[in-house]
């Protein structure tokens, strides 16, 4: 890109920092995985805290892997929103429908007091 | 073009073209906008996974006993170190990626042409790796029985270890029943492989192992298999059991509901050809930088493009990771 030719200045030691990011995170998730507290085991919202814990750091290395190694800090503020919120929106929209619904089919199979109407 | 656009005299000016409001180029934004599709598709499947989860959510598989196969490790339980391995080698090729971008910037060939070289090595590490975990589900490991309702009933001693088929089984070495092939009866009909044993070879074998009992897959309240009594085993084994699991394929599988090998096919399946297809592009973009292309042409946006795209299939591990082997 034309204005990517004018800047030479490197950004190794910032790249490097997100990988140990990362890697500490993905460590942390696979002990957490290994360990599984008790304490983690009261749930929210139909999950467990250690699943929430889990979503939570995910969600976090998805941000580091889009804003620093896809540059998405670099763009404006027009492309970031559009690829962002749309994605954002839609997806949390998806699981919302399919979540609600996956649990209603449960509470039919395994108590039938309610109708059967899916 | 010029021949069939007429000249309107406004370009350069906003309302002639000349306004760029995202500041990037085409093939980049394209390749944004590729991306949040892609993104799209896998959070349908990613999503109709937890749909499958949450209607049986009180007897879906254990991903930590599904899953826990270490290279030269045999027998040895060891859930989820390799999936970790593997997301490792993902982040870390993800990571020569951007750096190959960021030599590219400063137009550095010889270190594009290296870090493009780990890269594609990563990727290829990746999809190895990817196909033993295949494998590895596809083969099993213990074994299992499946009733009529199509549950699965797996082999445990008192102490809650499983137990494999082939320590319970009795074998009958008088069996008439030869597998049905092509070539033989009716024409161009023929059967799947036979189970190593018969569900009679099991049902002798268990009545004489007194120490067995059966598992079935409902999670107690502590998120454990439910354990049956010997009575109940007995009576499951008898009255309901029809057939024999061993591995996985789309049907059946040994591990729990046949959607669970379904989605791990399909999900690991359909990121896996996108590691597939990252590797290749790579390797184009790799040949391409070694005979100077982007040299010539004074950028290396090329070597960006794809390396969104690499990121991209990294990103999706992260969930697949999370979603498959965590949660």
């Amino acid at each position: 890109m034309a204005h990517d030719i004018g800047h030479h200045e490197s950004n190794t030691a910032k790249i490097w920092r997100v990988f140990y990011i990362l890697s500490i995170i993905t460590i942390v998730e696979v002990a957490f995985g290994i360990w599984k507290p008790e304490f983690m085991n009261a749930t929210f919202i139909s999950m467990k805290w250690l699943n929430w814990f889990f979503i939570i750091l995910t969600l976090v290395k998805a941000y580091y892997i889009t804003w620093s190694f896809m540059h998405m800090e670099g763009e404006t503020k027009g492309l970031r929103r559009a690829v962002v919120w749309t994605g954002i929106f839609l997806i949390s929209y998806l699981i919302f429908i399919l979540l609600t619904e996956g649990d209603y089919i449960y509470e039919v199979f395994k108590a039938g007091h309610k109708s059967w109407d899916f | 073009m010029e021949t069939t656009v007429a000249n309107t005299g406004t370009e350069g000016e906003t309302w002639g073209g000349g306004n760029q409001p995202l500041k990037v180029s085409y093939g980049k934004m394209m390749m944004w906008f590729f991306i949040l599709s892609d993104a799209l598709t896998f959070s349908g499947f990613l999503a109709a996974y937890g749909f499958s989860r949450f209607k049986f959510i009180d007897s879906w598989p254990i991903a930590d006993e599904v899953f826990n196969h270490f290279p030269f490790l045999h027998g040895v339980d060891a859930p989820m170190y390799y999936v970790a391995l593997m997301t490792f080698i993902l982040i870390f090729s993800s990571v020569t990626m951007v750096l190959a971008v960021d030599a590219g910037h400063q137009m550095k060939q010889k270190k594009v042409i290296l870090y493009m070289f780990l890269t594609i090595i990563g990727g290829a590490i990746f999809v190895g790796s990817q196909a033993w975990e295949w494998k590895n589900f596809i083969k099993g490991e213990y074994g299992a029985i499946e009733t009529k309702g199509g549950q699965i009933l797996q082999f445990v001693k008192a102490d809650g270890h499983r137990v494999a088929l082939k320590d319970i089984a009795i074998i009958n070495t008088h069996k008439d029943r030869a597998q049905h092939e092509r070539k033989n009866g009716l024409w161009y009909e023929d059967e799947g492989t036979l189970p190593t044993y018969t569900i009679d070879e099991i049902r002798a074998g268990f009545a004489k192992h007194t120490d067995l009992l059966v598992r079935t897959q409902i999670l107690n309240e502590k998120g454990e298999k439910t354990i049956l009594s010997r009575e109940e085993s007995l009576r499951r084994l008898n009255t309901d059991a029809i057939g024999i699991v061993e591995g996985a394929n789309l049907k059946h599988n040994e591990y729990g509901t046949p959607l669970f090998a379904n989605f791990f096919f399909f999900i690991t399946g359909f990121h896996g050809f996108h590691v597939f297809s990252g590797v290749v592009i790579n390797i184009i973009i790799f040949f391409n930088v070694i005979i100077g292309t982007y040299e010539r042409r004074k950028n290396y946006e090329m070597v960006e493009k794809v390396g969104l795209y690499w990121h991209f299939v990294d990103l999706v591990w992260v969930f697949v990771f999370t979603f498959f082997y965590l949660v």
